[in-house]
C-alpha cells in the first residue's frame, strides 16, 4: 500500500515539499556546531532529487492529480492538485531551493554565523516549502494560509543581519508592501467566494460571471501577485529587501518567489474561458513599462545587489509582456501568437531562475571576499576569484540575453511574436520589438559596468586586494546553473518540453502544437559555432602572442606616471553617462562638504542614485497619509490585555452581526 | 554552392579595402596624395607580426575580448546576404540574431577594455554601450518595416525583395529608413560625426580608446573585426539603397562589390566635410535616427 502510493510521482513531489519544510528542523533541535546545517543541505538535495524527477514525469506524461484532504475548518475540503503549470512552477523551487543549501554552507557557516544561522537555515527550508504549497493548493484558505507562512518567512530570512537598521528597515517596507498584496488577494478569493460558493478553485475555463466581476477578480489579482511579481509601480518594497538580505535567500527570493506571484497570475487568468482584451494590452504595457524603468534604474545603481535586485524587475517584466502578448493573441484568436508570447514568458521564467540566482550567488562571493556590497569599492577579484569571474561572466552574458545562452532563446520567442505582428493590419504590437532591443542594450550597460568594475582592473580597496576564491560549496551550484544556462541557450527544445505542457493547460489543449518558426537547431548551430569560433580564435592569438616578441608592462596611462587604482573609471562614472539621459527615472544626489578657505580641511563627497518617481511622489504621499492616519496610532500602545480587549469586542461584534 | 563561396570570399577578403577606400577619399579631400588603397592590408600583415605588450592589470578576459568580438562579427556576416544573392546562413528571426551577436561583441568589447583598469578605456566602454543601446531602436524599427514590406522574418528574403517596383511602392518610407540606417552605420563604426578614427585625445574618442592597450595580433584582429562589421552594416544598406538585379550571378556580384566602393567613398565624403559632434549632441542624432525609422513604418502602415 505504501510502496504502491510512492510509485506515484505526485505522491513522491508532496513528500519531497514535506521534506523541504522539515530540512531545517533539527538544526533548531541540534544546539552546537555545524551538523545541523549540512543534515539541512543533505534534506534540501535529497528532496530535491526525489522531486525533479517526478515533475519531469508528470510534465511529461501531462498527468494531474489530486489529493483531498477533508478538515473540519469551515473552508470546505483542502484540495492539493499537481497539474502541469504546478509542476512547471515547482521545478524552479526546487532547482534553486537545493542550490541555495550548498552554497549557504560555505556562504552563511554555522560556525561564523553562530547567532543567525539556526533561523536562517530553518525558515529558508520553511519558505521553499511554503512557495510550493501555494503553487499545488487549490482552496482559496489553503492558498492564503501558503501565502501569508511564505510571507512571514521571506521576512524572517531577510531581517538575517537584523543588528543593521537598514535591513530593519528593508523588511519593515517588505513586510508592509506583502500585506497590502496579501489584502488585494483577500479582496479576490472573497469574491470568488462571492461568485462561485465554494473557496475551491474553479477548474480552468469554468468561471462564468459579470464583466463587472471579472474585472475586480483581474484588478485583485493583478494588485495581489503583480506586487508579489515585482511589477512597476508595485516594485516599491523590492530592491531593498532582495540587497539586504543574505545572498542565497536573495537567489530565491528573486528567483522564485517572483514567479510565484505569476504563478498567481496564470492560475487567475486560467479561470476565466474568455479573458478580455484589455487585460492582454494592459499585461503588455505594464511588462514593457516595468523592464525599460526597471533596468534604466538597475543601470545607476552602485550597490551589486540592488543592481541584481532592478534587473530582477525587468526580467518580470519581461514575462509579464509575454503573458500580455499571449491574452492579446488569444482574444483574437492567433494561435502563433498566442503560443509565442506564452512560450517566451515560460520559457523566460525558467531562465531567470536560473542565471539571477547564479548572479545572486557570484554577487554573495563577491561580497564575501571583498567585505562591501558597493561596486565602486571592488575591482580586479578575477585575478584573486577567477573560477567565480568565469562563473558570473556566463551569468552576466545570459542576462543579457545573449547567445549563446539561454536568456537569447527565451527573448527571440518574444521578438518573434512582436516582428510576426508586423505584417498585421495595425502593427501596434511590433513596437514592442524596439523598445525590447532597448532594453537589451541597457541591459548590456548595466552587466558590462556590474561585471567589468567589480571583477576587472586593479583592486579598488585592500579589502578586494585580500579577496580569496570561494570554497567549492559555493562554485558547485555555481557552476551547476552556468550549464544550464548555456544548455538552455543550445537546446531550447529541453526546456520547451517542460514549457509545453504548462502551455497547454494554460491554453487549453492542442495549443502548443505550433510549429516554431525558427528550427530549435539553429540555436545550436549558432551557439556552438560561436563557440567553437571563439575559442578557435582565441588559441590563434595566444599562438602568435607566443610566436613574436611579447612584454609585460603597466596599462598605458596617456603619458601620466603615477596612475593610482583609485584613478579608475567606478562604476558610478560608467552609469553616468547613461544616467544623464535616463535622468526622469533615476538621478544622483550628490552631497559633498563644504570646501574654504586657502587650505580646506578633508572633506567627504558622497552620491547615491535616487529612483525619481519613489522619492519625488510614492514617498511624499505615503507621508501625508501616513500623518492623515496618526489618530489611529492612538490604539496602539502596547497594553496587551487591552489588545485581547479589542479582540473580544470585534468578535462579539461580527456575532451580533451574523445573528 | 558557388554563390556561398563567392560570398566568403568577398566577406573575407574585401573589408580592409573599405577603409583604404575611405581613408583615400580623406586624402583627396584634404589635398594629400594618401596612402595607398592596400595599405589596410599591410597593416593587418605586419600587425600579425609585431610584438605584444600585455598590461600587468589584465586576465584572459584581455585575449578573450578580441576573439569573441570577432568570432561574433564573423558568424553575423553568414547571415546578412551581398547584393541579391541569398546568404549562406538564413532562418526565420535571423535578423534577431545578427543583432544580438554585434552586441555581444559589443559586451566583449567593453569588458576587454574595463580589464586594463585605464579611466580611458573605461570612458570610451561607457560611451561604446550608451551609444550604441540608443542606436539599437533604429535598426529594429527598419527591421520591422523590411519585414512589413517583404512578409518574411530572414534577413535574406527581406533584402532580396527590395527591388525596383518596391521601391517606387514605398519609395518615401525606405529613404527615411535608409537615412536612419546610414546614421547607425556610422555610430556603430565609430565614424565621424559620432567618432574619430584616427585622433590622437583620448579624452574624445570611443572606439579607438578602448583598445589602446591592444597590441600586436589582437589590435589586428580588433581592427579587421571593425573592418567586417562595417562591411556587413554597409552591406545591409548597399542592399536597400541598390534595389537592381541583372539576373546574371557575376554582374550582381560586381555591381554588389562595385557599391560598396561607393559607400566607402560616401562614408568618406561625409567624413571629410563634417566635423565630429559634441559627444553631448550624440544621443540626440541617434535619436533623430530612431525617429526617422519610425517614420519609415509608420509611412509603410498609413
Amino acid at each position: 500500500m505504501l510502496f504502491d502510493m510512492l510509485r506515484d510521482p505526485a505522491v513522491l513531489v508532496l513528500c519531497a515539499i514535506t521534506l523541504a519544510g522539515c530540512s531545517g528542523l533539527p538544526g533548531l533541535l541540534l544546539r552546537h556546531g555545524p551538523l545541523g546545517q549540512r543534515l539541512a543541505s543533505a534534506a534540501a538535495l535529497l528532496s530535491s532529487l526525489i522531486a525533479l524527477p517526478s515533475l519531469v514525469y508528470l510534465l511529461f506524461w501531462r498527468q494531474t492529480s489530486s489529493f483531498t484532504l477533508n478538515w473540519n475548518l469551515p473552508f470546505g475540503p483542502c484540495e492539493i492538485a499537481l497539474d502541469p503549470l504546478s509542476a512547471f512552477f515547482l521545478i524552479p523551487i526546487f532547482l534553486v531551493f537545493p542550490a541555495g543549501a550548498l552554497y549557504a554552507l560555505g556562504y552563511w557557516p554555522a560556525v561564523e554565523r553562530r547567532a543567525s544561522e539556526r533561523s536562517v537555515t530553518f525558515f529558508y527550508g520553511l519558505l521553499a516549502c511554503a512557495m510550493a504549497l501555494v503553487v499545488v493548493a487549490r482552496n482559496g484558505a489553503l492558498f492564503l494560509i501558503a501565502w501569508e507562512v511564505m510571507a512571514v518567512s521571506g521576512y524572517f530570512l531577510l531581517v538575517a543581519e537584523h543588528a543593521e537598521e537598514e535591513v530593519r528597515g528593508a523588511g519593515t517596507v517588505y513586510l508592509v508592501a506583502s500585506h497590502l498584496g496579501a489584502g488585494a488577494l483577500m479582496v479576490l478569493f472573497s469574491t470568488l467566494f462571492f461568485s462561485t460558493g465554494a473557496f475551491q478553485f474553479p477548474a480552468a475555463g469554468s468561471l462564468q460571471v459579470t464583466a463587472g466581476l471579472s474585472t475586480l477578480i483581474f484588478c485583485a489579482a493583478l494588485g495581489g501577485f503583480g506586487s508579489k511579481a515585482g511589477l512597476m509601480p508595485l516594485h516599491i518594497w523590492l530592491p531593498s529587501a532582495h540587497a539586504n538580505a543574505p545572498s542565497h535567500v536573495s537567489a530565491l527570493l528573486s528567483g522564485v518567489m517572483l514567479k510565484v506571484g505569476i504563478y498567481g497570475l496564470l492560475r487567475v487568468i486560467s479561470f476565466f474561458p474568455h479573458p478580455p482584451l484589455w487585460w492582454g494590452a494592459l499585461l503588455t504595457a505594464a511588462g514593457l513599462t516595468s523592464a525599460l524603468m526597471g533596468i534604466c534604474i538597475a543601470s545607476a545603481q552602485k550597490d551589486i545587489k540592488r543592481l541584481l535586485a532592478y534587473s530582477s524587475i525587468e526580467n518580470l517584466g519581461i514575462i509579464c509582456t509575454g503573458i500580455g502578448v499571449y491574452l492579446l493573441a488569444a482574444a483574437s484568436g492567433n494561435r502563433l501568437l498566442a503560443y509565442l508570447g506564452l512560450a517566451a514568458a515560460l520559457f523566460h521564467v525558467l531562465n531567470h531562475a536560473i542565471f539571477k540566482p547564479l548572479l545572486f550567488f557570484s554577487a554573495g562571493s563577491v561580497i564575501h571576499a571583498a567585505g562591501t556590497r558597493e561596486l565602486d569599492r571592488m575591482g580586479g577579484l578575477a585575478k584573486r576569484m577567477p573560477r567565480t569571474a568565469f562563473l558570473s561572466l556566463c551569468g552576466a552574458v545570459a542576462i543579457c540575453g545573449l547567445p549563446p545562452f539561454n536568456g537569447f532563446a527565451s527573448e527571440m520567442l518574444l521578438y518573434l511574436g512582436f516582428f510576426s505582428e508586423a505584417q498585421a493590419g495595425a502593427p501596434y504590437l511590433a513596437l514592442g520589438a524596439p523598445v525590447l532591443a532597448l532594453v537589451g542594450g541597457v541591459a548590456v550597460i548595466s552587466f558590462v559596468k556590474l561585471y567589468g568594475i567589480a571583477f576587472l582592473g586593479a583592486p579598488r580597496t585592500d579589502g578586494s586586494a585580500r579577496s580569496h576564491e570561494a570554497p567549492f560549496s559555493m562554485l558547485a551550484p555555481m557552476g551547476l546553473l552556468a550549464l544550464l544556462a548555456l544548455a538552455g541557450g543550445l537546446f531550447p527544445q529541453l526546456f520547451l518540453a517542460l514549457v509545453n505542457p504548462a502551455l497547454a493547460a494554460l491554453a487549453g489543449p492542442g495549443a502548443d502544437a505550433v510549429a516554431l518558426p525558427v528550427a530549435p537547431a539553429w540555436f545550436a548551430v549558432a551557439g556552438g559555432s560561436l563557440l567553437v569560433l571563439s575559442a578557435a580564435l582565441f588559441l590563434f592569438l595566444k599562438g602568435r602572442a607566443k610566436a613574436v616578441p611579447a612584454g609585460a608592462g603597466p596599462t598605458w596611462g596617456c603619458g601620466y606616471i603615477r596612475p593610482a587604482a583609485s584613478m579608475q573609471y567606478s562604476g558610478s562614472s560608467f552609469g553616468a553617462l547613461f544616467g544623464s539621459l535616463a535622468s526622469t527615472l533615476v538621478r544622483s544626489r550628490i552631497s559633498a562638504g563644504k570646501v574654504a578657505g586657502v587650505a580646506p580641511a578633508a572633506t567627504k563627497l558622497s552620491y547615491a542614485p535616487e529612483e525619481t518617481v519613489l522619492q519625488r511622489i510614492v514617498l511624499p504621499t505615503i507621508s501625508i497619509i501616513g500623518v492623515g492616519f496618526a489618530f489611529v496610532r492612538r490604539l496602539q500602545h502596547g497594553e496587551v490585555h487591552v489588545y485581547i480587549l479589542y479582540i473580544f469586542a470585534t468578535l462579539l461584534l461580527l456575532m451580533l452581526w451574523v445573528h | 554552392m558557388i554563390d556561398t563561396l563567392f560570398h566568403m570570399v568577398l566577406v573575407l577578403a574585401m573589408p580592409p579595402l573599405l577603409l583604404g577606400v575611405i581613408g583615400k577619399t580623406k586624402a583627396a579631400f584634404a589635398g594629400r596624395v594618401g596612402a595607398p588603397f592596400l595599405q589596410p592590408y599591410y597593416d593587418l600583415s605586419r600587425l600579425m607580426r609585431k610584438g605584444v605588450v600585455i598590461s600587468d592589470t589584465t586576465t584572459w578576459i584581455f585575449k578573450a575580448g578580441p576573439a569573441v568580438t570577432l568570432a561574433a562579427t564573423l558568424f553575423a556576416a553568414l547571415l546578412v546576404p551581398l547584393g541579391k544573392h541569398a546568404a549562406p546562413v538564413s532562418f526565420e528571426g535571423d535578423m534577431i540574431l545578427f543583432a544580438y551577436l554585434f552586441a555581444l561583441g559589443r559586451f566583449f568589447t567593453t569588458v576587454a577594455a574595463l580589464d586594463t583598469g585605464s579611466s580611458f578605456e573605461g570612458m570610451g566602454a561607457a560611451r561604446e554601450v550608451t551609444f550604441s543601446c540608443l542606436a539599437e531602436p533604429a535598426l529594429f524599427f527598419a527591421l520591422i518595416t523590411l519585414t512589413r514590406l517583404s512578409g518574411t522574418m530572414s534577413l535574406t528574403p527581406m533584402l532580396n525583395h527590395v527591388t525596383s517596383p518596391v521601391w517606387v511602392a514605398a519609395g518615401a518610407s525606405l529613404i527615411l529608413l535608409l537615412a536612419g540606417l546610414f546614421v547607425v552605420l556610422l555610430a556603430e563604426n565609430c565614424r565621424i560625426p559620432f567618432d574619430d578614427p584616427n585622433t590622437h585625445l583620448e579624452l574624445t574618442m570611443i572606439h579607438e580608446v578602448m583598445v589602446l592597450d591592444h597590441s600586436g595580433p589582437y589590435f589586428g584582429c580588433i581592427l579587421y573585426g571593425a573592418a567586417l562589421k562595417l562591411y556587413l552594416l554597409g552591406a545591409l544598406f548597399v542592399n536597400i539603397a541598390v534595389p537592381f538585379a541583372s539576373g546574371n550571378a557575376f554582374v550582381d556580384w560586381a555591381l554588389f562589390a562595385l557599391s560598396m566602393l561607393v559607400l566607402a567613398v560616401a562614408i568618406g565624403v561625409v567624413e571629410s566635410v563634417m566635423a565630429r559632434l559634441r559627444l553631448i549632441r550624440v544621443p540626440q542624432l541617434l535619436v533623430a535616427a530612431m525617429i526617422l525609422t519610425a517614420f519609415s513604418l509608420v509611412l509603410v502602415v498609413r
